[in-house]
């Protein structure tokens, strides 16, 4: 009994110093696969995600940091966040939707919230580009972070396109595409 | 503790003969069952295999002067269009009059034809892995020579053009090919009206789009 016992503490110290816990993400994202074996860094990331209907997420690291991202988008687009609802944003990962809809979109359940009509996505468009601004916000808050994009493979080339011409503008051209391993090359 | 234990140990039925046995151990089941359904929780929340990546660099779109702009000989240029169905087209050398061949990302296919135009190249970077595997050589080493290989004033350039019918698979499936390749000059370019006009003088409407 004692020795399970130890067992089981070791594990479980193991388990609680090395873990770092999985990211809740709104939709679920295939990536493709790739040989590269370049990790990504833990900290100091802000992720794009995109989902295969092409919707575009946006989220930074650590709750500190979006509370300064989440008050400096309010106060470009003239959204008044209580600070429940500024309370409420720094506890998503991520979160993909217009600063114009973002005040109900926090008043949400939190069970709700995840719901795919709930998440319209960032305009990303030539004309409407509020994705632009959010990348602009993340970079004023912190100059070191990495941008990490995260598609799935399904997503429509356009889509991509956009994103990465919106980057281009805003003169960040270099970033990560996550990817997940690939066997062998040659595997196909 | 273990005078509780034995406490109530001893009122139990049939759970006399045990605790006078282990009259002065502890029950530790809770405790393990607790510790338990922890390392479960831990192991089901936590990720150990951190996501891979792949860095790319894109071009700037700031107007670049004339003569910092590195021309890339037209012996040397291999352009991809990537388009629907996981087909992939390219042809080697100006757009004008070039012949597009058709063909997909399976290592018959794209990785052969890379590898041919690239063969000096991935040659170098495979004897240079061998050697790094026979001798002993620092991982510094190894990527300064690397560098150096990939440095290469002849190896081919590409330019990768996807069309609005390409999924992201596609542009990753691509830009992968590159790094096993060993190619070290590639871009991700528009798919603009002169590649446009030629595919579509080329093949049928219904196999491109656009």
């Amino acid at each position: 009994m004692t020795a399970m016992c130890d067992v089981a503490f070791l594990l479980l110290t193991f388990f609680m110093l090395t873990s770092n816990f999985t990211k809740k993400e709104p939709v679920l994202v295939a990536t493709p696969s790739s040989v590269s074996e370049i990790k990504i860094p833990e900290t100091n990331v802000m992720t794009v995600l995109v989902d295969k209907t092409g919707k575009v997420y946006f989220g930074i690291d650590g709750k500190d940091n979006r509370q300064q991202l989440i008050q400096k988008m309010a106060e470009q687009y003239k959204v008044n966040l209580t600070p429940d609802e500024i309370k409420r944003y720094t506890l998503l990962d991520l979160a993909g939707n217009p600063m114009q809809v973002m005040k109900t979109f926090l008043d949400l359940r939190a069970d709700v919230r995840d719901l795919p009509e709930n998440n319209m996505g960032i305009p990303a468009d030539s004309t409407n580009n509020e994705f632009k601004d959010w990348v602009k916000a993340a970079r004023d808050i912190n100059p070191d972070f990495r941008l990490a994009i995260k598609a799935d493979e399904a997503t429509p080339y356009p889509v991509i396109k956009k994103v990465m011409t919106s980057l281009q503008d805003l003169d960040e051209n270099r970033y990560n595409l996550i990817t997940k391993l690939e066997g062998a090359p040659g595997k196909e | 503790m273990a005078e509780i234990s034995q406490d109530s140990g001893s009122h139990k039925k049939g759970g006399k003969k045990r605790s006078k046995k282990m009259s002065t151990r502890v029950d530790l089941t809770p405790m393990v069952d607790l510790g338990f359904l922890l390392i479960t929780f831990f192991m089901l929340a936590t990720t150990l295999i951190k996501p891979q990546t792949m860095e790319i660099t894109m071009p700037s779109t700031k107007k670049v002067e004339e003569e910092d702009k590195t021309v890339a000989k037209a012996s040397q240029a291999i352009s991809l269009i990537l388009a629907k169905d996981n087909s992939v087209y390219y042809y080697f050398g100006k757009t004008e009059g070039a012949k597009v061949i058709k063909t997909d990302y399976s290592s018959e296919g794209l990785r052969k034809m890379l590898l041919e135009k690239n063969y000096d190249v991935a040659k170098q970077v495979e004897d240079l892995k061998v050697e790094k595997a026979k001798v002993h050589m620092t991982e510094e080493d190894y990527q300064k020579k690397l560098s150096e290989i990939k440095a290469n004033k002849n190896a081919p350039v590409v330019r990768i053009m996807a069309t609005d019918d390409a999924s992201y698979k596609n542009l990753v499936d691509a830009l992968d090919e590159m790094n096993i390749c060993s190619i070290s000059r590639y871009a991700i370019v528009n798919f603009d009206a002169p590649d446009q006009d030629m595919m579509k003088a080329q093949f049928a409407d219904n196999q491109l789009s656009k």
